[in-house]
């Protein structure tokens, strides 16, 4: 089985990329990105999913699963190239899809998109509408890819398409919007709030598409790994140093004193807490993860 | 630190009680270990020393499974969901932690929010409530709401409207209702008065004003009186009528319990026994 993945220079899907090719499968990429030396058995096209290049890379690959994971954050992009990249990226790769006989297309979102508020549920189903598209607009280009990628379970019922909402991803490898936030000289939580982290090591997120693939499951689904733990335990488990702020005078300090810089949006996030409900993911593919929370908070840190 | 202050009782019970804690002291809900020590010896003093609360019913609760408390509301603040949960916790054979459904404006708030999740005491949600059943836990649910703990003195100890989503949930889940009575609460702090202006600068419902202006809880006694559990048949889809219907059964019940509460807490604060008052309702 050939499986395309878009963005595969990301450290993420080469951990995806690599592990298929270790189950057998055949794997090809897509990226704008250079991987100068990828393995034996994995080819890589450099182009932009949106340009033509990539369309004739659909044509003449083939490929029966699709994984899309060339998506940004605010951490790596501009509002406008965001909005480029994740929208008008993820509209074409799925148009591909549907064009080129793709049987299977996997959209690798983030929980996130839900949104941080006080008065949300704290276990969010798949039901839960996605309030970051008002209490954190920096990912509104995201919210409204994940809807875009789900519009094709209805638009061409005979591609079977995921949505997967991701917990945050930690672990060795030390990418991704968690690892960034903590990855600063200092972490910053504000005061009189702590709010619960969920968070999933690198290898289960990997395992996690994996059985996605195996399991040939349509339909939008939370991923997540072990229980959620407070910003307080996550900051003492990785070793990181948290310096506690009161609200009023957070936009005035952030991005100094070794805090990293967070959009006004993303106060919320620190405040209140994104947790997500797996059950149905679990209950469609039988995934568990391997990794607890002592392990992920260990593994980043490396020691 | 923590260790050090929490009490020799509730160290014990803390160690009895059935949840699923992680490495880190942590359930699925973001309830800690260490929360709850120092949040039961704290309330454990006002419910043992201040109140000095009396616990009637408690075999009406069940040691294991799901199970609502469905409670009257008052004291101006709520200081009878504090004693409700300090009577799980230290009464019964098995200590039990109820969850409570906390107003919204609560979570906003810096400290507070914090602590009441760390305690389980969520944002009243309805998908909080149907979780928290589902997952074989007590909830505790006032359905007076601000309603209730928001009543003058003069109107001690009569309920007011009950909203109707806690039926609803209670059937969806097949869970038992407890009628419960919290009586001494409205006496502790007698609101005569409502501050308007300043409830509208902290974001709450309302600032009760007592006779010494502070509204702080008075050492009064108090009790708490859980009823026989009532079973409703149902799917929480029934109409509005059938659900009211429901609803007036466990006011009801909750009057009856009030009503004996109120006499046995007459003859209390009068220094009389407990002797005379005949059957429980």
């Amino acid at each position: 089985m050939k499986v395309l993945i878009t963005g595969i220079t990301g450290a993420h899907a080469r951990m995806v990329a690599e592990r298929l090719l270790g189950r057998g499968y055949e794997v090809i990429g897509i990226d704008r990105r250079t991987w100068t030396d990828p393995p034996e058995g994995i080819r890589v096209y450099k182009a932009d999913v949106r340009k033509r290049p990539a369309a004739d890379v659909f044509r003449s690959e083939r490929p029966d699963v699709v994984i899309h994971m060339a998506t940004i954050t605010h951490f790596s992009g501009s509002r406008e190239e965001r909005l480029r990249i994740n929208l008008q990226g993820t509209r074409i790769v799925f148009e591909h899809c549907h064009e080129h006989g793709v049987k299977h297309a996997i959209f690798v979102g983030r929980h996130t998109i839900y949104g941080a508020a006080p008065d949300a549920p704290l276990y969010r189903t798949e039901d839960e509408p996605p309030l970051a598209v008002t209490t954190f607009p920096e990912l509104a280009d995201l919210v409204a890819a994940d809807l875009h990628a789900a519009t094709a379970l209805w638009r061409w019922p005979t591609l079977k398409t995921a949505v997967l909402r991701l917990v945050y991803t930690l672990g060795p490898l030390r990418r991704g919007t968690l690892a960034n936030f903590l990855g600063g000289p200092r972490v910053p939580r504000i005061l009189g709030f702590d709010p619960l982290f969920q968070m999933m090591h690198d290898e289960d997120a990997a395992d996690a598409l994996i059985a996605c693939i195996e399991s040939r499951i349509s339909g939008v689904f939370n991923v997540a790994g072990p229980p959620p733990v407070p910003l307080s335990v996550l900051c003492r488990g990785t070793h990181r140093k948290s310096f506690e702020i009161p609200e009023a005078i957070f936009p005035y300090i952030s991005g100094r004193f070794g805090l990293p810089h967070l959009p006004p949006g993303a106060v919320a996030h620190i405040k209140y807490p994104i947790v997500v409900d797996a059950t149905a993911f679990q209950a469609a593919t039988g995934f568990k993860h391997r990794f607890d929370s002592h392990s992920v908070m260990t593994s980043f840190r490396g020691d | 630190m923590s260790k050090k202050v929490i009490s020799r009782d509730v160290a014990e019970r803390l160690s009895r009680l059935n949840l699923p804690f992680d490495a880190y002291g942590m359930d699925p809900y973001g309830i800690s270990r260490a929360h709850l020590g120092l949040f039961f010896t704290f309330l454990e003093v006002f419910y043992k020393h201040y109140f000095r609360v009396r616990c009637f019913g408690i075999e009406n609760v069940p040691k294991t499974g799901r199970a609502m408390l469905v409670s009257n509301h008052s004291g101006g603040i709520p200081t009878d969901g504090g004693m409700l949960l300090a009577s799980l916790f230290f009464e019964g054979e098995q200590p039990r932690l109820a969850h409570g459904m906390v107003e919204k404006f609560a979570q906003t708030w810096p400290f507070v929010s914090h602590w009441f999740s760390r305690v389980g005491q969520l944002p009243g949600l309805p998908e909080h409530a149907i979780r928290l059943l589902q997952d074989d836990r007590i909830l505790m649910v006032f359905p007076e709401g601000a309603r209730g703990t928001g009543k003058l003195y003069k109107d001690r100890y009569q309920l007011v409207r009950f909203g109707s989503g806690f039926m609803r949930i209670a059937l969806q889940t097949k869970s038992p209702i407890i009628p419960t009575a919290f009586i001494g609460g409205e006496e502790a702090l007698p609101s005569i008065y409502h501050a308007k202006t300043l409830a509208k600068i902290v974001g709450a419902p309302y600032w009760p004003v007592p006779p010494y202006l502070v509204p702080m809880p008075l050492p009064l006694p108090c009790e708490v009186h859980y009823g026989e559990p009532l079973y409703f048949e149902g799917t929480g889809n029934e109409a509005d009528h059938v659900i009211e219907g429901y609803v007036e059964q466990v006011k009801l019940a909750i009057s009856r319990q009030i009503k004996y509460g109120c006499a046995l807490h007459g003859q209390r604060r009068a220094g009389l026994s407990y002797e005379k008052l005949g059957e429980r309702p």
